[in-house]
């Protein structure tokens, strides 16, 4: 269910790191906590994101939701499907509806973050 | 069984614009007694607009139909009752309306000179003084238009207060199960937000606050009794803690329907409070307001109230603008002056001895519900509850059934839904508050229903989770509604 | 008592069922210290009657059967009957706000209606479901520009409102937002465009205008709309008389319009309640405060509304909300909804061209004191206009707005204003007096 090759954060992020870059999204966990999405709020291209500060948020009808990043840098790509199409977010998490896209300022952040296997035990005990 | 309501014929209704026709008028206007003017001459024909596009074209008949048709698909108090909690869905009395109307009152422009607004002036006088003595506080600012207008009102009061102490401070200390408008208000103005946890029997924990207090706090902003219904015993130290520190105490007026005659917020150490005429008072809420949201102030707040302040001068009232140390205006003009007379209206109609005996029975009117409520909603905290209750969807819930489907099940019942999903500290919150003017002819329907409503999760999940079947519409979709907003009419 | 449904068998009953003895013992788990002792110091209830008479009192004691030239942003407007038997009707004025959409959807279509007509009115693409007043819609709308642009400084002309500023100036104090005023031309009336152009800079956030201005004067919205865009800025527009957009053309130049609607069937009420708007372009929906409604489906595929985009309020995004504002002016808004109705696109016209013939009569039998367009208001010179009131008060008149406690410079002034009220008659009188 949680891709091998992804890390995951304790609020539900994950992040696909590949050389300095990092693409980051929120978990299938989130995105079934959320219900229907309806509104994402993305941060900027050039904006410096900080590991932990909030980078936006996600909308269902009655809840808001901050994105945390997982890791820092800067924000070199966001994903604009979901300006259209943002049901995508509960459709696809971990694939199409990826979130933003940064260039890493700190790669050595990722020891921090926890494995898919990690992350599973992790959300079957929140449970 | 459903016994409050049955299945009736209910008009359909187009949109305004759906019904107009070019030419249909629904209006007269006299004759002019002067020479008309040509727009384009008096104003420039670059600043004469052709049309107003799509605006409707309708006879009177038409529109008298369409609004009565469409007040025909609302629920209202006067249908019955509202279990909403703090939101003190009263009777709002007819008198009320009629007074509000009086040519003298109601026409009234607020320029008019004092001489001529002598009526007006001893109305808000009059009034200053009743919220004053069921405050129990010193001086009463009427200008707020509604609730959250009076918290930040209030706030900046005591902003003002602390700089002319020497030292604004940076934080707003905030309950976890407070009323969303209260973190609102303090960030606009200008305070970092910090949540206190509110203790294991729901009330406000003055450990905690005993830690959490220091020269950086500026205030605690609480609702008393609190958003779970219950009194906060503690109130009196937790007032001492925050003054002991030079920080002061703010109430959140909207649950006063549990104290008015039975305990003063300026006897138990509050500052600055706001009040809800729309909710204690009877103003009528007509759909989502207007209200009015009154601030009263211990005497040190006094020279900072918003400008201007009304003044005996001889036999006469009169303005005062001279108010240096004024935070200003919070809006023009002097107040909701409509609603304000409403309140006072109902205050009169009251009276003291009246105004307790209506909390007495709210409080027993909430007490009733709980009582008989008890087995079948889970009760979160045993403390004893004032004008309010709030149980929660726990046993419901392992079902599968939510506060929101229940809610939307009671429709069906004949009732508006009770609050659903707050205060946030309770997990599947149901909040409700019948208010005083509710006699047992209806809470017993309601708590009918809400049992009925129960039994109805055990044998039949489903039903219950589909609801509502009898209104004219099914659950709309909110989903979309936020996805792809539609905010106006356009033609196709 | 005639509001408290319950007989003494019924109280007793219920106290019962509660386990309990009397009233008071509801009471008992409250501290001693928080106690009040003593009954409320208030005089005991009084009966329907006496309550009309105590008002009417009150009425007796205010301006009655006088003509009024004021207006400064309060206008008296004929109000159709039809306005007072809608909004008296028990479905509307006591309904709760329509959170539970499936019963409410008469609120929400008419709010929804409310929205359209608003855009129609002001040429923008989405209107919200009304603010408490006109006056502290203006810091509202500041607030969107800020939000929008990301900037903080504010310029705003003088021909605004002097107390829609003052209300400004106490939501921006704490904001740390400098706001900054601009001048109007002494002759004119309308902005000093030079005087505008200066002052914007780099960071300013908003510059705000108002059209008809507090002279009643027509302004130069679109040359403000340039210097503003030039330099990043919004431009809000501001207006008091609603009656003015049934004939002139709106402000297509504006980013956020932000109005009172008093003028549509609101009465006086001595400064309230009324009903303020924000109308603005589909990019800065989400920065909108407010109520919205907006349209949807049930699920067996019916039309219906119901209130949307609630994310950026208060209930939900709490600290971080577009505004704390909690209330809007429903039933107020349902009042101008009723108006507007009534009189149509061929009324309000009609509506408007009457104010703009009953002002015009007056201000040709004496001679304005600025040379710009108006409306329904305009600024006359006289040398003591305390004096010039106390005259017309013997003959039953209310005059004009001595400008002199807001515009030191214009203490030689009183702003007139003319409706389709104003008689013939009154506005001879006046014009002899003001000779």
């Amino acid at each position: 269910m949680y891709p091998d090759n992804f890390r995951y954060t304790k609020e539900h992020e994950w992040v696909l790191v590949e050389g300095d870059t990092g693409t980051i999204g929120i978990t299938d966990h989130a995105q079934q906590e959320l219900g229907d999405i309806v509104y994402v709020d993305l941060p900027k291209v050039g904006v410096r994101i900080e590991l932990g500060k909030s980078l936006g948020s996600v909308e269902s009808v009655k809840a808001v939701s901050d994105i945390y990043a997982p890791l820092s840098g800067e924000v070199t790509e966001i994903n604009t499907l979901l300006t259209d199409a943002p049901e995508k977010l509960n459709q696809d998490p971990h694939g199409v509806a990826w979130l933003v896209k940064i260039h890493l300022s700190a790669p050595a952040e990722i020891q921090n973050l926890m494995s898919a296997a990690d992350y599973q035990t992790y959300v079957g005990a929140e449970k | 069984m459903i016994t409050k309501v049955r299945p009736h014929l209910s008009q359909n209704e187009a949109l305004l614009f759906e019904r107009s026709s070019p030419g249909k008028i629904a209006y007269q206007l006299p004759a002019l007694d002067v020479p008309p003017v040509d727009p384009a001459e008096a104003l420039g024909a670059e600043n004469v607009r052709s049309e107003i596009p799509g605006f409707p074209e309708v006879s009177e008949v038409e529109a008298i139909r369409h609004f009565t048709r469409l007040s025909t698909w609302n629920y209202a108090i006067d249908h019955g009752m509202y279990p909403l909690g703090s939101c003190t869905m009263k009777y709002n009395p007819r008198i009320n309306e009629l007074v509000a109307r009086i040519e003298g009152l109601a026409w009234a422009h607020p320029y008019q000179p004092e001489a001529l607004a002598q009526g007006s002036m001893e109305v808000m006088a009059r009034l200053e003084a009743a919220l004053a003595e069921i405050a129990g506080m010193d001086a009463v600012t009427l200008q707020p238009a509604a609730g959250a207008h009076g918290e930040l009102t209030g706030i900046l009061l005591i902003r003002a207060l602390l700089e002319k102490r020497g030292n604004p401070r940076k934080k707003i200390l905030i309950p976890d199960s407070a009323h969303g408008t209260n973190p609102a208000t303090a960030a606009i103005a200008g305070y970092a937000v910090e949540n206190i946890a509110s203790s294991a029997t729901g009330v406000l924990d003055v450990a905690a606050l005993a830690q959490l207090v220091d020269r950086d706090v500026a205030a605690l902003m609480v609702t008393n009794p609190n958003t779970l219904g219950v009194f906060e015993e503690n109130i009196v130290q937790a007032a001492e803690i925050l003054h002991a520190k030079g920080a002061m105490l703010y109430m959140d007026g909207a649950n006063m329907n549990a104290l008015v005659g039975i305990a003063r917020p300026g006897d138990f150490g509050v500052d600055v409070l706001h009040l809800n005429l729309h909710k204690t008072f009877s103003t009528p809420h007509g759909g989502g307001g207007p209200g009015a949201g009154p601030v009263a102030v211990k005497k040190a707040f006094e020279p900072f109230l918003p400008v201007p302040r009304l003044k005996r001068s001889g036999k006469k009232w009169a303005y005062d603008y001279r108010r240096k140390r004024s935070i200003g205006r919070v809006r023009a003009f002097y107040g909701n002056f409509g609603v304000l007379v409403r309140a006072l209206a109902y205050i009169l109609a009251h009276g003291g001895p009246g105004l307790r005996n209506a909390t007495v029975d709210a409080v027993l009117n909430a007490v009733y519900i709980r009582k008989k409520l008890e087995p079948y909603f889970d009760l979160p905290y045993a403390s004893p509850n004032m004008h309010e209750v709030v149980f929660s969807d726990e046993r419901q819930a392992k079902l599968g059934v939510r506060t929101g489907d229940l809610a939307k099940r009671l429709i069906d019942y004949g009732f508006h839904p009770y609050t659903v999903s707050f205060p946030l500290i309770v997990h599947g919150a149901l909040m409700i508050e019948p208010t005083e003017t509710e006699g047992k002819l209806e809470l017993d329907q309601f708590i009918e229903a809400m049992i009925s409503i129960a039994k109805e999760v055990e044998t039949d999940p489903q039903l219950v989770k589909n609801a509502p079947y009898g209104t004219r519409t099914s659950r709309v979709d909110e989903v979309t509604a936020a996805r792809k907003p539609v905010l106006r009419w356009r033609p196709s | 008592m005639r509001y408290l449904p319950k007989s003494d068998s019924e109280r007793r009953q219920m106290l019962e069922a509660c386990g309990v003895a009397s009233p008071e013992e509801l009471f008992s788990h409250l501290p001693e210290a928080v106690r009040l002792k003593r009954p409320l110091d208030l005089p005991p209830g009084i009966s329907e009657y006496e309550i009309v008479d105590y008002f009417r009192q009150r009425a007796a004691e205010n301006a009655n059967g006088y003509a009024s030239f004021l207006g400064a942003g309060v206008y008296s407007h004929f109000r159709p009957v039809l306005v007072d038997s809608v909004v008296s009707r028990g479905e509307f004025l006591t309904s709760y706000t329509p959170y539970q959409a499936e019963i409410s959807q008469g609120t929400l279509t008419a709010i929804f209606e409310f929205q359209t007509m608003i855009c129609q009115l002001t040429g923008m693409d989405v209107a919200n479901a009304s603010m408490y007043d006109g006056s502290t819609a203006v810091p509202e709308a500041v607030s969107m520009a800020v939000r929008s642009t990301g900037k903080k400084r504010v310029l705003i002309a003088r021909s605004v409102h002097p107390e829609y500023r003052e209300v400004l100036r106490t939501y921006a104090r704490h904001q740390g937002m400098p706001v900054e005023g601009f001048g109007y031309l002494p002759e004119a009336g309308t902005i000093d465009l030079e005087d505008l152009d200066r002052k914007t800079d780099d960071v300013t956030a908003a510059v705000v205008v108002q059209s008809p201005n507090f002279f009643g004067i027509v302004d130069k919205v679109k040359a403000a709309a340039e210097i503003a865009h030039r330099r990043g800025a919004l431009l809000i527009v501001v207006f008091t008389e609603a009656v003015s957009l049934g004939l002139l053309e709106p402000p297509a130049d504006a980013d956020i319009v932000a109005g009172e609607l008093q003028s549509f069937a609101i009465s006086p009420s001595y400064g309230g309640p009324y009903a303020g708007v924000i109308a603005t372009r589909e990019k800065f929906i989400r920065q909108m405060p407010g109520r919205l409604v907006g349209q949807t489906t049930d699920s067996r595929g019916n039309r219906a509304f119901c209130l949307t985009l609630s994310t950026r309020e208060q209930h939900i995004r709490r600290e971080k909300a577009t505004s704390n504002i909690c209330t809007n002016q429903a039933l107020i808004a349902l009042m101008a909804t009723v108006l507007m109705t009534v009189y149509g696109k061929q009324g309000l016209r009609e509506l408007a061209q009457q104010n703009l013939a009953k002002a015009h009569y007056l201000a040709g039998r004496l001679s304005p004191r600025f040379s710009g367009r108006f409306f329904n208001e305009f600024v006359v010179r006289a040398s003591k206009p305390d004096e010039i009131n106390k005259a017309l008060l013997k003959k039953k008149i209310i005059g004009g707005l001595p400008l002199g406690r807001f515009y030191p410079e214009l203490a030689d002034s009183m702003l007139l204003c003319a409706t389709e009220m104003s008689r013939r008659a009154d506005m001879d009188v006046v014009a002899e007096v003001l000779a």
